[in-house]
Order: C-alpha cells, then sequence, then structure tokens
C-alpha cells in the first residue's frame, strides 16, 4: 500500500465521523438488551456489607429510606430502591421515606407500589412516604430533634398522628437504620456527616457510579455499605436472590463499558502513530 | 445600613450555630431549631423565587425573539402542563400529575442522561489521550475500573487465580489509591469550607452581599 493511502487512512480513522461511534454504542447497549449473554456476576465487598447489616437488623426495626435522586438517575437507583425495599420487607422491617429531591417523593411512591403488594406490606403500617422537604442538610439535621415538626403530613397530606406506623417514631432515637440513595447533592455524604456522626445512627446507601469514588473514604466505618450504580444494584439482586432490571442491564453495561476502552485504545494507536509520523517530519 | 444589617445577621447566626454545635442545650438547642425552620421555610419560598424567574426570563426572551425563543415556549408550556394539574389535583396516584410524571418526565429525563453515554464514547475515541505518564497512569486505572465494575472484567481475566480477577483488582483500586486520593481532597477542601465559613461570619468575605 502506498505511504500516502495509509496517512489517509489513519487520518480519516482520526476523524471518523461521530455518527459512526453513537451506532456502535448503541448497538453496544441494545443488542445484549435483546439476547442477553448471562455473564456471572458476583458481589463486590461494600455491597455484601449493606445486604449482612440489613439481614441483621432485627424484625419490625425501623429503616429511613432518602430517595435523593431525579429521574435522570431512576435507571440506576431505581432498582437499589427495589431489591433494598425487597429486602426490608422480606425481613420484616418498617420504612420511613422522605426525599431531599423534589421527584424523589413520586419515585419512593411509585418503588413502594412495585413492592408493597408481594410482601403484604401495608401503608401506615409497615410503610410510610413523609413526601419532600427542601432545606438538605438542614432537614437531616432537623429529624434529631422531631420528625413530626419537620414532616406534619406524609405526602398525600395525612397527619402523621393518624399513621400508625408514625406514633412511635419520632426522631433518629426511633430508627435502627438509615438508607441514602443519592444522585448527588443533597445526598448521601450529608446523612453520613448528620445522622451517623452526630446521632451515631447505622447509615448505608447507594449512589450512582460516577460519585461513588467519593465515596469510598467513608466505607466501612461511618458509612457501613454501599452500592456503586446499576452494578451495586445488580450485585443487590443477587444476594436477595431476586434478579430485577439492574441484573437485566449487566450485560449491556458490559459490553458498552468494552466498547469504550476500545474506542481509547484505537484513539490512542491513531495518535501515537500520528505522532511518530510527525516526529518523522511526513504528513500526519 | 444596607451592608450592615446583613452583615450582622450572619454573624449572629454563625456564631449561633457554632456555639450549639459545642453547646447542644436550651437556649441553643431552641434557637438552632427555630434557625432550622427558618432556613427551611425559605429554601422552599427560594424554589418559588427561582419559578417565578425563570418564567419572568423566558418570557422576556419570547417577547424580544431572542436566539433559540421557540425553546422557551416549550420549556413555558411544558411547566405549565406539570404545574397546573398538580397545583389543583395534587400528585397522589390516580392524578394527572402522576401520570404525566410517570409516562412523560422520567422517560424524558433518563432518555436526556442516558444520552451521555454517547458523549463519552465519542470523546473517549478523541480526548483521552495518553500523552504523559500520569495520563497513562490514569486511563490503565480508568481501564481496570470499567471492565471490573462490569461483569466483562471477571470473565475476560477468568484464567486468573480467584481474589486477582479484573473485579478485585477494581476494588482494590477503589479502596486504596482512590480512598487515600479522595481523604487528601476532603481535608484539603474540609478546611477550605471551614476558612471561607468564617471569613463569611466575620464579615472579612462580602461577596455574598453582591454589589461593588
Amino acid at each position: 500500500m502506498a505511504p500516502e493511502m495509509r496517512v489517509s487512512i489513519v487520518e480519516r480513522l482520526r476523524n471518523i465521523d461521530r455518527r459512526v461511534i453513537f451506532v456502535l454504542v448503541a448497538a453496544a447497549v441494545i443488542i445484549p438488551l435483546l439476547h442477553p449473554l448471562g455473564l456471572p456476576l458476583k458481589s463486590s465487598p461494600p455491597s455484601s456489607s449493606l445486604y449482612r447489616e440489613i439481614e441483621n437488623l432485627g424484625p419490625g426495626s425501623v429503616v429511613l429510606m432518602a430517595f435523593d435522586y431525579d429521574p435522570a438517575t431512576d435507571v440506576e437507583l431505581g432498582p437499589m430502591s427495589l431489591a433494598l425495599l425487597k429486602h426490608c420487607f422480606s425481613r420484616g422491617h418498617k420504612v420511613v421515606s422522605l426525599a431531599l429531591w423534589p421527584m424523589g417523593a413520586s419515585l419512593a411512591r411509585a418503588s413502594f407500589a412495585q413492592t408493597a403488594e408481594e410482601f403484604g406490606a401495608k401503608y401506615g403500617v409497615d410503610y410510610v412516604n413523609l413526601g419532600f422537604k427542601a432545606g438538605g442538610i438542614v432537614v437531616i439535621d432537623s429529624l434529631g430533634k422531631s420528625i413530626h415538626e419537620s414532616f406534619p403530613k406524609d405526602v398525600d397530606g395525612t397527619p402523621l398522628e393518624e399513621l400508625p406506623l408514625m406514633r412511635n417514631i419520632n426522631s433518629y432515637a426511633d430508627i435502627d437504620f438509615v438508607l441514602g440513595l443519592s444522585a448527588g447533592d443533597p445526598g448521601l455524604p450529608f446523612w453520613i456527616m448528620i445522622a451517623q456522626g452526630r446521632y451515631g445512627k447505622k447509615v448505608g446507601g447507594g449512589c450512582t457510579a460516577v460519585s461513588a469514588p467519593m465515596l469510598y473514604p467513608y466505607y466501612p466505618n461511618q458509612l457501613l455499605g454501599l452500592l456503586g450504580g446499576m452494578k451495586g444494584a445488580a450485585e443487590y439482586e443477587l444476594l436477595i436472590e431476586a434478579k430485577g432490571s439492574a441484573t437485566k442491564g449487566m450485560d449491556a453495561q458490559s459490553i458498552a463499558h468494552a466498547l469504550i476502552v476500545l474506542f481509547v485504545i484505537i484513539g490512542n494507536l491513531f495518535y501515537f502513530m500520528g505522532r511518530s509520523r510527525e516526529k518523522r517530519g511526513g504528513q500526519i | 445600613m444596607r451592608r450592615e444589617i446583613p452583615l450582622i445577621i450572619t454573624f449572629v447566626c454563625g456564631i449561633t450555630m457554632i456555639i450549639q454545635f459545642f453547646i447542644p442545650h436550651w437556649p441553643f438547642s431552641d434557637v438552632k431549631s427555630y434557625f432550622q425552620h427558618t432556613y427551611m421555610i425559605i429554601a422552599a419560598f427560594a424554589m418559588i423565587l427561582g419559578i417565578c424567574n425563570l418564567t419572568r426570563l423566558h418570557i422576556f426572551k419570547i417577547r424580544d425573539r431572542r436566539e433559540n425563543w421557540g425553546y422557551s415556549i416549550v420549556l413555558l408550556v411544558g411547566l405549565a402542563i406539570m404545574a397546573i394539574p398538580g397545583l389543583f389535583q395534587g400528585i397522589h396516584e390516580g392524578t394527572m400529575f402522576e401520570f404525566l410524571f410517570k409516562n412523560a418526565h422520567v422517560p424524558m429525563n433518563s432518555t436526556m442522561f442516558s444520552l451521555l453515554a454517547f458523549f463519552v464514547a465519542s470523546a473517549s475515541y478523541r480526548a483521552f489521550r495518553a500523552r504523559t505518564f500520569d495520563a497513562a497512569l490514569l486511563l490503565i486505572a480508568g481501564f481496570a475500573v470499567m471492565l471490573g465494575r462490569a461483569p466483562i472484567g471477571d470473565t475476560l481475566t477468568s484464567f486468573m487465580p480467584e481474589g486477582w480477577q479484573m473485579s478485585d483488582l477494581a476494588n482494590w483500586i477503589m479502596a486504596f489509591p482512590n480512598t487515600a486520593g479522595q481523604r487528601a481532597i476532603m481535608m484539603g477542601s474540609g478546611l477550605g469550607i471551614v476558612a471561607t465559613s468564617l471569613r463569611v461570619i466575620l464579615g472579612i468575605e462580602r461577596s455574598y452581599l453582591g454589589g461593588e
């Protein structure tokens, strides 16, 4: 092959139309969803640790669950919420949810709707959705004094006194475990700082894959367990033996990750080929 | 007085909150509780203020026919479609708001977030270059975590003994080099927050007041 032609091919591949990349990514996601590969999965230490903590809580324990995310990250955090709720309900724990993000309350409602019936959990008796409250870290701190003062009514406007579950729950002293599902700020770091740091509560939770590295410094002393991204959700589904959408998404995520790694390698290959040509004084 | 009064409020609130942290008893406990409720009310009103400001900005944009003013119409119509049913019917199950939330807002928001994958893939091809030793190290760590945080990593390294597979390497990177780096960043930013907060409380830092 003539050197000019080689140069031309390298040049063309370096400046490949981004739509080609987009099509390849779409195929890498869609094909494994339609034809699962069934790649084996194993749980990581932070996921197993969270599972053990929930498992070891006595029946009837109260779990405060924060839905601090919005629909954009529901694909990652939604499956986590379902897996955690299934685990809590199957162990007979009571769940009180709240949201520091406006859309979190509706997402909590959707998660309860998908899980409560299967375990015969009743609203007001086994679980309560307190809804959204603006204020971030201040709301978390205010729960140490009185949940009833911060949330006088639940998400549907029912006074907390009318909900049997909430009659005996008034502050962190009545909470056994805090689970934070977080997509950013306000989120899990604030629950660790206040609920764990100030009130000594056990805290665990889940977050998006991109924010997991920021939460590792708290694990395992202040944060007892962590689910990172869709992989974390799939690991929890594996641990509770209830495969869901996160497990289904693992093959697609695997191929997409591998494709991106391949793109980086190819991109660097062309970069170094171009650079060596430049050094030799030739064309790129 | 326009500057002095906010400075006094900031000083009193800041010092009170610091004192109540060390002395969580009456009267500081009650003052803290009062401040917390005030903050939550202000935060709720800030959301209303934000919506009003957003609406005003986009109305002006449409009125002046500024660039891409058509998108402002979409934004305002979308805002009205979600807000009006929520205001009149509430947001409980079976309402129009809930229907729109589940069937329009959730899929659209998820779609927007999913688009990131395409841009990351395109950027990975064009921009992630091992130009220096540090950059190469970062890329290698990135490869290990990306492959280790998906089942394919262990499949590719299944010939390795247990404990030495890709997910184990990714867990090690996250638990040790990452944690060490993150802790250093957190300590640095924590000290920065303390310093900045003191400057604000003592009135040395005044940029939050606006103006000159």
